[in-house]
Order: structure tokens, then sequence, then C-alpha cells
């Protein structure tokens, strides 16, 4: 979807603010969120891009106001919510009214920390030979899916070369409807001019992680 | 919204889908085990043994794999070199991808959108913003990080650190200059 979390190029958000001796969460809330997104992730309650997805839904307005692990909690009461795994009335008591529903993987126990310390492996058997190969010039499809999409908007229309195949992965497009739908995986580098125009740095490239079904031969 | 959070993990624990000690266990994981002096070994590794090096330019995750000390990482991790010709600089135009089991969890700055908005467009901007003045020549390489993979940018040796041992080198390598927002430190910043 065109939403404002696809940011690539953008003005107006001002510099970039440093902050020296950062903690790693700044309220003891912050981690409790991380945690829960990542445990209930880890009991199969949705995938990584399911829940990317539920935070580029966040109205606009909203996602731009809020902190990062802000728009986790939203993100994830409206994805808790939209599966039955917890109802409104739930939300508004702050307690649970009715018992739980089972979750695909079961409850992420003490014992099974391991299991979200370690990321998963997104690569999966090819299907088909991949189209493109190391030098090939491609551009990117000019393409608005509603949905969710890992193609950012600053690119779409560009011709780029093909810098190194990354092999067959999940394609987000379909994983985050709920199907993996592999595809294969470029690393695509654009000039800076390409993209930005005949006044860019001419000593900028800038490169994006491209599955097939975002690139046509140029 | 702390108490949001809270109401949301009384929810989820009364519902049976979370036990509040994993919890625990993973906020303590990111606070004191997984952070960037993951990345710290890695670096100095790489500069002190080129046949690590290597294979760390070649397969990322597997060459990290060999380093015991250094917690498991996942699959699709790439490194990329920096050289006076060559800067390389990571993003996540579209939220924050990071290498987590490498550096840690993501400082807010990366995950906002003055970093994500200008970095793909005005990297000597950004760079300016951290203090950090390349030469005009120096090719500015933006890696979007908008799939599973991972980067880690290998930051040059500092001059002066000729027969440094891997442990010394460590304390010159930040976690920005493995982001690319930074540059590793001179000798004389550590003494």
């Amino acid at each position: 979807m065109d939403g404002v979390h696809d940011m690539g190029g953008m003005d107006g958000f001002g510099k970039v603010e440093p902050e020296p001796n950062e903690p790693v969460f700044h309220e003891a809330w912050e981690g409790r969120v991380m945690a829960m997104n990542r445990a209930v992730g880890a009991a199969g309650a949705w995938n990584i891009d399911v829940a990317r997805f539920s935070r580029e839904l966040l109205p606009p307005q909203v996602y731009l106001s809020s902190s990062y692990y802000e728009r986790w909690q939203l993100a994830m009461e409206r994805l808790l919510v939209e599966r039955g795994l917890v109802d409104a009335d739930e939300l508004a008591a702050g307690r649970a009214l009715r018992p739980g529903k089972p979750l695909q993987r079961g409850k992420l126990t003490t014992a099974d920390i391991g299991r979200v310390m370690t990321r998963g492996s997104f690569g999966r058997p090819a299907t088909a030979p991949a189209r493109f190969a190391p030098g090939d010039r491609v551009r990117a499809k000019n393409i608005h899916p509603r949905t969710h999409t890992r193609l950012p908007r600053y690119v779409r229309g560009h011709v780029g070369i093909v810098e190194r195949v990354q092999g067959c992965h999940v394609f987000p497009d379909s994983s985050a409807l709920g199907h993996e739908d592999p595809q294969w995986l470029y690393t695509v580098r654009f000039e800076g001019r390409e993209l930005w125009g005949a006044d860019a740095d001419p000593a900028l490239t800038v490169s994006i992680e491209a599955f097939e079904p975002y690139l046509d031969p140029a | 919204m702390q108490l949001r959070v809270r109401a949301l993990e009384t929810i989820l624990t009364e519902k049976g889908y979370v036990d509040p000690a994993a919890l625990g266990l993973i906020v303590e994981a990111y606070e004191t085990k997984i952070g960037p002096h993951n990345g710290q070994r890695v670096v100095a590794r790489a500069w002190a043994d080129p046949v690590f090096k290597r294979a760390l330019l070649e397969d990322a995750t597997e060459a990290v794999g060999t380093l015991g000390h250094v917690s498991r990482v996942g699959d699709h991790l790439v490194a990329v070199e920096n050289t006076p010709k060559l800067h390389n600089m990571v993003v996540c135009t579209l939220c924050s991808c990071y290498p987590w089991e490498m550096l840690g969890l993501p400082p807010v700055w990366y995950k906002s959108a003055p970093y994500r908005s200008r970095a793909v467009k005005d990297p000597r901007g950004v760079l300016a913003d951290f203090g950090v003045t390349l030469p005009a020549d120096t090719e500015i390489r933006v890696w979007d990080s908008t799939a599973e993979t991972r980067f880690l940018v290998l930051p040059m040796r500092p001059a002066g650190t000729e027969g440094w041992s891997e442990e010394r080198l460590t304390s010159l390598v930040t976690r920005d200059s493995m982001i690319g927002t930074g540059l590793a430190k001179r000798p004389d910043e550590v003494a």
C-alpha cells in the first residue's frame, strides 16, 4: 500500500538526532510490547509480514505521531481483535472475559526462548529458474498494490542493475495475505541520478532487495 | 501507554497466549546479551584475520557461525566492506529491519522518519548529522533492507593499529560504524 511508512525520499522530517548512550528501552513497557509481539508471533498467531502490514494500516496521522513501540502496541491490539484472539470488550475491560483459543505452535515458554532469539530462515526451494542474473538491467514495475508490498515507491519505474541473486525467499506481498509463494530475490542497484534526477549526488548509489515479481527486463 | 500495555499483557496471560516469565527473559536477553558487542567481535576478527574477512564477505551467515563466542545468527546476513573509495550505509525505509543478532535492537534514530526518509536521497546530509564528512568523490552506497537480507558494514580499519590484538581492535568498533553512519574510532580516541 502507498502508506506513510514508505518514507524513502520524503522531505521535511528534519535532522537525524542520535542519542548518546541510548538505553535499549526508554520505558519498561517498551520491552514488554516487544516481547509480547515476539512471543505471540512465535506461538503462531501470525507471521512477520502480517505484523508489518498491520502497522502500515495504522492511520497516517497515528503512524506519524506514535513512537515505534506505540505503533507495535496499537497494531498488535488491532491484529488480535481481527483474528478473533481477543475481543474488543476485553481490551476495554483490561482483562480476559473469555477463555483463549488454541495457537498453532502453542504458548512460548521459558524453556523455548531460543526459538525467538535466532531469526528464522526465509529461504525456500526454488520452483523455477531465476529470471535475472547479475549484470542484467531491470526496471522496477510501476505498481501500487493496496496490500502489503516491499517495493518502495521511490524506485518504481526506475532502471537498475541486478547485483546479487539472494536465493528464493518467502514473498512478503503474499505472506502478508497468508501464503508463502516463494520468489527469487535480487539486490538491485540504482544510480542516485536515476532515482533523484540530474541534481543528485553523482557518487550515490542505492540498492533495494527486490523480489522477481517487482521487476521487468530493461 | 504503560497502563494500556499492562492491560494487554494481563489479557494475553489470562487467555493463555503468553507467559510473563518468558516475556521477562526476552527483555533481559535484549538488554544484556544481544548487542553491538557481537558485531564488534566479528569486525575485529575480520580486521585481524584476512581469511576470516574473505569468508565473511563471501557468506556472512556462515562465517559468523564459525565464531563460537558470538551468538548464533539468522540466515541471510551480508557483510559489506568500506574502502577509501566506497562507503556503505544501511537503512530500512519501510520499517526498521536491522541485524539484531549482530547489533541488538536498533536505536530510535534508525527507526525514525528523518533517517528513513533521507538516507536514500541525501546520505551525505545524514552523515553530517552524525558529524561525519567524506571526500566528495567517495562513492556512497546505501543498502535499503527491503527484504529479510540483513546488512553489516565492515568499517575501514583505522590507521596506526598495526600489530593490535583482536581484543584491542574491538574497542575501536562502534555500533554506528557497522551501520555506516559513523567511522571506526581512531586509536587516540580510545587511549
